[in-house]
């Protein structure tokens, strides 16, 4: 069946293709088969992440980005995540609603995907959808995330390029950048420029990059600040060539080796993480947990001899 | 019964009338009830949302249809549907709500709607057909 649907996604039905993003994030054994499969196919295309906060405006920069990258005749491919309810396990998904005039372009692509259940869940099937977009054979790659959560950062941060968007007006939402999300960011967005308090977001911005100028001066790229109006053109041919800017500059540095290197490693290291998690799950009796948490709970043990024993007892390692 | 946080449904607005408070409340209280559900806005061409339905992998599709049209735009989707290989039933369940008199419903369940929600259903109707139907697709039988 695997085969099958490979086959078929490299002749390039779009069915197959979807049916194989479905499995790689439903299902380990038939992820691990298709990667593997696909996996010598894969490695060309240019990944973007695109982040921010909810309601800046990504979904629909992207929109616009899709038309100008189209009008390059790339084939383009785009996976926009929203959250998951913790609650429900329910999800909404929306981000489509603004990029839908490009849904019946063949050589456009939108998957939407929820972030589910588990932190390295997330980051493996977004990984194996990129692959499956890579082999079907999408230039760009676009990932969209809203960027508040460590999850969504750990996601977005692998991409080659890193768009970080904001909108003025949010003062205390440009101190937010500052932890974390600065550093990962090759290109700023300043969306919704229309609005009032852009220039100022833009001095604020622009004096925070200059506090870190040595680090810039050292990578040798400086992340430029581009000023967009999505709900118009304004601005969007400027980012995408910032953006083509900086993949330049990957190449020329040499930084896309290391780039690469690191996306590998976080790759590998989600994989291990997950597979030790449910090794862990399913060696452990129920009743044999609720006993070492009940001990804790009485103090009768501590948590990390706790830990330990759970370690020992499923995988054999010593503390 | 198939996790409902693993079936997928899209809430479609075909149609030239401009708002979707119904849509949008139907595409939440699935998601309160714990399904995935991605929504695609208003004034969607057939063509649109079974491109969708195919690139999001859906196992639902609900046409939320207030226009009038429905007897025009519901066999359109499902022609597409057909032609892109997707049997209803069989490849994806359809459902579809709005101001739909009973001859209509009956005709459209006819030719492969699962089922017509009229006005006032009340969301669990929806729940419940959803869950006794989802598993007897072909992707979720036993190979
Ligand atoms: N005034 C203005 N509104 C915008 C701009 N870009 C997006 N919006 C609006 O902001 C809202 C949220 O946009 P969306 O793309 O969904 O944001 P996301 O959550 O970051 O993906 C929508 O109503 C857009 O129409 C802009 O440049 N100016
Ligand atoms: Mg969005």
């Amino acid at each position: 069946m695997i085969d099958d649907l490979i086959e078929r996604m490299l002749r390039g039905d779009r069915r197959a293709t979807a049916r194989l993003i479905t499995l790689v994030e439903n299902d380990e054994e038939k992820a691990r088969e298709i990667i593997s499969k696909i996996f010598p196919r894969t490695g060309r295309a240019r990944i973007i992440g695109i982040t921010g906060p909810p309601g800046a405006g990504k979904s629909t920069l992207l929109d616009k980005l899709i038309k100008v990258v189209r009008e390059e005749d790339q084939v383009v491919g785009v996976i926009a995540i929203d959250p998951t309810s913790p609650f429900t396990g329910g999800a909404l998904l929306g981000d489509r609603i603004r990029m839908q005039r490009h849904s019946t372009d063949p050589g456009v692509f939108i998957r939407s995907m929820a972030t589910r259940g588990s932190l390295g869940g997330l980051a493996k099937a977004t990984n194996d959808a990129i692959k499956v977009l890579d082999a079907y054979g999408c230039d760009v790659i676009f990932v969209e995330t809203v960027g508040v959560g460590q999850i969504e950062v750990d996601i977005v941060k692998t991409a080659d390029t890193v768009v970080l968007v904001t909108v003025p007006g949010l003062g205390d939402d440009v101190q937010a950048i500052k932890a974390g999300l600065m550093e990962i960011a090759d290109v700023f967005v300043i969306n919704k420029a229309d609005k009032e308090g852009a220039d100022a977001t833009y001095f604020e911005l622009n004096l925070m990059l200059d506090l870190e100028k040595e680090r810039w001066e050292k990578r040798g790229w400086r992340p430029p600040i581009v000023e967009t109006v999505a709900t118009t053109m304004k601005g969007i041919r400027e980012l995408w060539d910032a953006i083509k800017d900086h993949q330049k500059f990957l190449k020329e540095s040499g930084e896309i080796e290391r780039k690469r290197r690191f996306r590998a490693e976080e790759e590998i290291k989600a994989i291990v993480s997950g597979k030790i998690a449910r090794a862990i799950e399913s060696r452990l009796g129920e009743e044999e947990v609720s006993n070492l948490i009940r001990g804790v709970v009485k103090r009768e043990i501590d948590p990390y001899s706790a830990a330990d024993l759970i370690l020992e007892k499923t995988l054999g390692v010593k503390p | 019964m198939v996790e409902r946080s693993k079936v997928r449904v899209l809430v479609a607005k075909p149609g030239l009338d401009g708002h979707d408070r119904g849509a949008k409340v139907v595409a939440r209280a699935l998601r309160d009830a714990g399904f995935e559900v991605i929504y695609t806005g208003i004034r969607q061409t057939p063509e649109q949302i079974v491109e969708s339905v195919i690139q999001e992998d859906v196992d639902v599709l609900g046409i939320s249809i207030l226009s009038g049209a429905h007897m025009v735009l519901i066999p359109k989707i499902l022609h597409l549907l057909e032609e892109k290989g997707l049997k209803p039933n069989d490849d994806i369940l359809v459902i579809a709500g709005g101001i739909i008199p009973p001859d209509d419903a009956q005709e459209l369940e006819k030719i492969g709607v699962g089922r017509v929600f009229g006005p006032g259903s009340p969301i669990s109707e929806i729940i419940a057909f959803i869950d006794e139907n989802v598993h007897k697709l072909k992707k979720f039988r036993p190979a």
